[in-house]
């Protein structure tokens, strides 16, 4: 048996706990120090103190601005990878749409999401649509570029070997395209978060059905500084945890054959 | 330069074409190629592949060795002039008989594909069903000896394993032709010799046709019936000399005086051919 030190998976996991304890509690040492008011920084106990009490309602906040950041995600994966095929089927769809592509991922969503809240009735909808356009770009690029990256010899191989269209963009093209798909995956899923809650704040709806954007400007007008954190907590939680299937996922898809999955030999 | 006699191992590449041979396989017909951005990387060439030989190329780097094959393997077309497979086009290519496999410079292997999915992706793509093509895969990869490396990823096996899977990849469909274009450039001179080996009891017992391009004058000596030596600028083709050693060939010609002697030929050849246009002596 190996010291646990030396057993890669335990220092991969232990030191960053141990990072994030000597921080909280640092943190927590210091606020009681020197008794900074909760209004102005909360002790890391007091954000749990708030998480627990408002939990209910943090956590209805959560899963709304999950539900957004997945309906997102999801349209921005099978249209990004839609028009990622068109791409490859058509250079002059690609030289036509490109541009556009590029335009709607360098205009801010901020400045564009008032414009969709009026145009699309459903909020709900609204807000999927903003964070969609986020989302969507590192899918189209990401994809397309895959889709291109074919080992020349390879093609040379499938074409002396007659192998048709659908053969090829199956067993060829869409393998090759694997690890930037996922690359394109971990970006868009992050941005979808982002998206969602970028539009959650443009919207600043309330009521039911409110997401933790609008729990977090609700805590900042009622200075309850806690819960605010207690918010901010749970958007990192969920972002890190999307990250985290993401990272997953590839490693399932990849993990046997593809350079960056692959365990580095000892 | 020439002052060898080599009378017995030489004979002029009109003769190559004689009547006494069997039909030849494929026939370069003053095919030349210069490609899109003006390089003129082949002069127009003839040279008839016969049935059953191993024939190779050789020469300096640039001189259109890997221009020639491709043009065999109808993986380019030729700017001018034409060539013919079995007598007719390409289309005469993948019926029975008549069937052509490539193997590339590198092993050029679906790094998400197992050993054994690589081996069979020339199958897959005709449409041969697994139960048949399974016995298939089985046994080149046996003859390659890799057996037991089925499930294994490309990424896993070394790269002299890997040349091997590549090799047991175009064996697998039974080729009749076989074009390997500096398959074993990579490896170190101890492999090479073993796969040289190899290779060469596999011809002899398939009765393959091969084409194979190298950088070394002691495996075109070792391994071939006809040595094509090119020469660059324009790439056209210099000498040929025609080795009749018998078959099967081992350790034994590798150190024979013959097998010296051959090699010393070829190597003086492949000098001239490699001089700058003004200075080299006519063929
Ligand atoms: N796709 C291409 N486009 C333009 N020029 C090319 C192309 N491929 C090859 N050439 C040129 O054609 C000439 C012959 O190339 P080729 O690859 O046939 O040489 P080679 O004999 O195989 O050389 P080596 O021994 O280095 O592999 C070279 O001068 C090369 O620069
Ligand atoms: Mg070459």
């Amino acid at each position: 048996m190996k010291p646990l030190m030396e057993s890669e998976r335990f220092v991969r996991l232990a030191a960053p706990i141990l990072v994030g304890a000597f921080l909280i509690g640092g943190w927590e040492l210091a606020c009681r120090h020197w008794q900074v008011p909760v209004f102005l920084f909360p002790k890391p106990s007091d954000i749990a103190r708030s998480l627990m009490n408002d939990a209910p309602t943090l956590l209805g906040a959560l899963w709304v601005t999950m539900r957004i950041t997945f309906q997102a995600f999801l349209c921005a994966v099978v249209l990004g990878t839609l028009i990622a095929f068109l791409f490859v089927q058509s250079r002059f769809l690609e030289i036509s749409l490109f541009p556009y592509a590029v335009l709607l991922q360098v205009t801010p969503v901020v400045a564009v999401a008032p414009l969709i809240i009026i145009l699309v009735k459903n909020t709900q909808a609204a807000l999927t649509v903003c964070a969609t356009l986020v989302a969507l770009f590192p899918m189209i690029s990401n994809t397309t570029i895959g889709l291109r990256s074919v080992d020349q010899g390879l093609a040379n191989l499938f074409r002396m070997n007659r192998a048709g269209r659908t053969a090829t963009l199956l067993r060829l093209r869409i393998p090759s395209a694997l690890p930037f798909f996922f690359a394109g995956l971990r970006i868009s899923s992050g941005l979808a978060l982002i998206g969602a809650v970028v539009a959650e704040f443009v919207a600043g709806t309330g009521g039911r059905g409110s997401g933790l954007a609008y729990e977090i400007l609700q805590s900042g007008f009622q200075l309850d500084i806690p819960r605010m954190f207690a918010a901010l907590f749970l958007i990192a939680f969920a972002g890190v945890s999307l990250f985290l299937l993401m990272a997953w996922l590839s490693k399932l898809a990849l993990g046997g054959w593809h350079e960056s999955e692959v365990a580095r030999e000892a | 330069m020439l002052a060898l006699n080599h009378e017995e191992a030489v004979t002029s590449h009109e003769a190559t074409a004689s009547p006494s041979r069997k039909p030849s396989i494929v026939d370069v017909l003053s095919a030349n190629k210069i490609y899109a951005d003006g390089t003129e990387a082949l002069a127009p060439v003839d040279l008839s592949i016969a049935p059953g030989e191993f024939l190779t190329l050789i020469g300096p780097s640039g001189c259109g060795k890997s221009t020639l094959l491709k043009l065999v393997a109808n993986l380019i077309d030729p700017t001018d002039g034409r060539l013919q497979w079995w007598r007719g086009g390409f289309d005469q290519v993948g019926g029975e008989g008549r069937r052509l496999a490539f193997v590339f410079q590198d092993a050029t292997l679906m790094p998400w594909a197992r050993i054994s999915s690589n081996v069979s992706l020339p199958l897959d793509l005709a449409g041969v069903p697994s139960a048949q093509s399974k016995p298939r895969v089985a046994e080149a990869l046996k003859r390659v000896g890799l057996e037991g490396f089925e499930n294994r990823y490309p990424r896993q096996l070394s790269g002299g394993m890997r040349m091997r899977v590549s090799i047991a990849r175009a064996l697998v469909t039974n080729p009749d032709l076989l074009l390997m274009d500096e398959p074993f450039g990579a490896l170190d001179e101890f492999t090479r010799n073993r796969l040289d080996s190899d290779l060469l009891a596999l011809w002899w017992e398939r009765k393959l046709t091969c084409v194979f391009v190298t950088h070394s004058i002691y495996e075109a000596v070792f391994l071939s019936t006809r040595v094509v030596v090119m020469a660059a600028r324009p790439g056209r083709i210099y000498r040929v000399m025609e080795i009749d050693e018998p078959q099967p060939r081992g350790e034994a010609f590798r150190n024979s005086a013959r097998f010296a002697d051959l090699c010393r030929q070829l190597s003086a050849w492949l000098a001239d051919a490699s001089l700058p246009s003004p200075v080299r002596a006519s063929p």
